[in-house]
């Protein structure tokens, strides 16, 4: 095999592109030259290493040796060397020794600099592939840990709670009064759109019915026990766990990738102390409050739908209203909402603090956040209601 | 390793760091003398960083001991390794800054948790720190509003914040240009000398860990265990280690065994 190395031995200004070539030739005596020619850059379409691999096999008689031919060859950049690293691969695997003598000097040293470095993939994590049994086991065992991890969080809440009542616990007030504001003040807006929409809308779909029996005046009733007791709560849990559960999860998650979690922790500040119990405590203070005023806004809704569907006086409608709920309403609405804001807060905050340290981390944190958030709260309505059916406070 | 001239402050004994099954290293036994400049060096990714977390105690070792004077602190309950772990000062790789506080707020921080000082004191020594490290008046920047290498200087004025005894450098120089990376070294020198504190610095910046260490540990990524310790220039003189040699002589002890053709 002659060394000749064809003029145009490295990457340069690329002259009229030709198409790629490749072709394997045979000797009787086994000897296999592949024959490399035209330009090989990776913005054309270049051969697949699979149909050399094919043609090997195919040969007769079964190739000993494979020598390389690149007279041909006018350019080249990357696609030729991860193709020729692609034929040393075949030729190990198939035993064939491989004469490198024909390939330009450019191309050989760049091939001796991809393999001085031993391949480190042993290193890597490698993830298995089982089967579908094996995926439902592993996402089995999966929310088995979830569920774990959700537990132990629960306990560093608890202890981290028993610190704050023993004054042991270290957070500053400012960032309190701060996460207070954040969660309370600054969600009114959303909240009283959102609370005077569904109140319009359980008003609406009441209205259409009752009408039916001539009982539109329950429509009052109707909006101001739903409102109360369940929705507006509900309404108020679901916005926070979108505006505030979300920002909880994406702010820790992000202290995290910065590193910034842990450099309290250098400083033997808890995180949970410093990070979760202010905003933990917000919530829960701020989501009964704001769901009084969803209250409000709900039965205004309703009202405004009353007055200009239904036919009914504003007088009469609010009467009703007044005269339907009671405190027994007032106070499950109350301790629902309680324990939404604790789920939202925990939700949150345990994403955030699981958040692995990459930016699509992050953005999984936050998802994981509002579907944990959601998922509890409505697992919690449930649990809530027979609970106080049982205690008859309905 | 000779005879301890000085008492250690910090004794490593048959260390081993993993992640889950993934061991990083193992049976490191090195010791940390008072007021050293003591490197931990390696190539990428052999594991200097999470050693260094074991030592901070933010992660907890597979196997051995980490021992601050007499104390283990990882047998230690848990107020007593807070209590242990904040006479340690550290600067993270990225600063790791409270990006939600201010300069001054990030290195009073501390202060304010630690100490009964009023809010004028505190407020006071976290501009003298900053001066220290040479970011006098940016006390109302925000991290985000300053460049990396200031960054990491804050990063250096907070973990001084409380006066620790070590201070443990995550890569100080990474990414900061020749002349600042040297600012930074002078300043690990000259806070040892005007007060006393020991430093650890995790790096692989030769210019730098030849010219600030007293003392070092060489890691090593493929047996996953420790090849050496002593003063780096005299590893890079007479260490029998060809690997270490190597390393500290950017290669050209030991040259590789095909350095790969002159490319065209």
């Amino acid at each position: 095999m002659a060394t000749a190395a064809p003029d145009q031995t490295g990457p340069g200004p690329a002259p009229a592109a030709v198409v790629p070539s490749m072709r394997l030739d045979t000797t009787a005596a086994g000897l296999a030259t592949l024959h490399l020619g035209g330009t090989w850059r990776v913005g054309q379409s270049l051969p697949e290493i699979d149909d050399l691999a094919r043609n090997l096999d195919a040969a007769t008689p079964t190739p000993t040796a494979l020598t390389l031919d690149c007279t041909g060859l006018t350019d080249w950049d990357s696609g030729l060397v991860a193709y020729l690293l692609g034929v040393r691969d075949l030729a190990i695997q198939r035993d064939l020794p491989m004469d490198e003598a024909g390939l330009p000097d450019g191309v050989r040293g760049l091939l001796r600099l991809a393999n001085a470095v031993p391949d480190r993939s042993g290193g890597k994590p490698t993830a298995f592939h089982g089967g579908f049994l094996h995926e439902v086991g592993s996402e089995a065992l999966g929310l088995v840990r979830s569920t774990g991890e959700i537990m132990e969080f629960l306990g560093e809440v608890a202890l981290s709670l028993r610190r704050l009542i023993r004054g042991q616990a270290r957070l500053r007030r400012a960032d309190l009064w701060l996460a207070i504001q954040e969660a309370g003040a600054q969600a009114l807006p959303i909240v009283s759109m959102v609370s005077f929409l569904v109140g319009m809308i359980l008003a609406y779909v009441g209205a259409q019915q009752l009408a039916k029996f001539g009982a539109r005046i329950f429509v009052a009733d109707l909006v101001g026990l739903a409102t109360v007791i369940q929705m507006g709560a509900l309404v108020t849990a679901i916005v926070l766990a979108g505006r505030t559960g979300a920002a909880y999860a994406a702010h820790i998650g992000t202290m995290q990738v910065n590193e910034e979690v842990d450099a309290l922790r250098t400083l033997g500040l808890s995180p949970m102390d410093f990070l979760v119990l202010p905003r933990m405590l917000a919530l829960v203070l701020m989501t009964p409050l704001l769901t009084v005023y969803s209250d409000l806004m709900g039965i205004l809704g309703g009202a405004l739908v009353g007055v200009l569907v239904g036919g009914l006086s504003l007088t009469e409608y609010l009467n009703e209203t007044q005269a339907a709920i009671g405190w027994n309403h007032i106070i499950q609405g109350l301790i629902s909402a309680s324990f939404y804001g604790a789920i939202v807060a925990v939700s949150g905050c345990l994403r955030g603090m699981q958040c692995g340290r990459s930016a699509a981390a992050v953005g999984e944190a936050t998802t994981s956040a509002v579907v944990t958030a959601i998922v509890f709260i409505v697992i919690a309505a449930a649990v809530l209601t027979v609970v106080f059916n049982a205690m008859g406070l309905s | 390793m000779s005879a301890p001239a000085r008492e250690f402050q910090v004794q490593v004994e048959g260390l081993s760091v993993a992640y889950g099954d993934f061991l990083v290293q193992q049976d490191l036994n090195f010791g940390i003398r008072r007021s050293d400049v003591f490197i931990v060096m390696g190539p990428s990714g052999c594991g200097k960083t999470t050693v260094m977390r074991s030592l901070t105690g933010l992660l907890p070792p597979a196997a051995g001991r980490v021992l601050y004077g007499t104390e283990d602190l990882w047998t230690a309950n848990e107020a007593e390794r807070a209590r242990l772990m904040r006479r340690n000062g550290v600067m993270y790789q990225s600063g790791a800054l409270w990006s939600s506080l201010t300069l001054g707020e990030n290195v009073g921080l501390p202060l304010e948790q630690y100490t009964d000082l009023s809010p004028r004191q505190i407020r006071d020594i976290a501009a003298y720190k900053l001066a220290l490290v040479g970011l006098k008046g940016f006390d109302d920047f925000y991290p985000s509003q300053v460049s990396g290498g200031m960054q990491k200087r804050v990063g250096v004025a907070r973990a001084m914040a409380l006066d620790p005894d070590i201070l443990y450098f995550d890569e100080p120089s990474a990414g900061l240009d020749p002349i600042s990376a040297r600012h930074l070294d002078d300043l690990i020198l000259q806070l040892r000398d005007g007060l006393g504190t020991t430093m650890v610095v995790v790096t692989h910046e030769l210019a730098s860990l030849l010219a600030i260490g007293d003392d070092a540990v060489f890691l090593d990524a493929e047996t996953k265990t420790m090849l050496a310790t002593g003063n780096p220039r005299d590893l890079r003189d007479h260490c029998p280690d060809a690997r270490v040699r190597g390393f500290l002589t950017r290669g050209e002890a030991t040259p590789p065994p095909d350095p790969g053709a002159p490319l065209q």
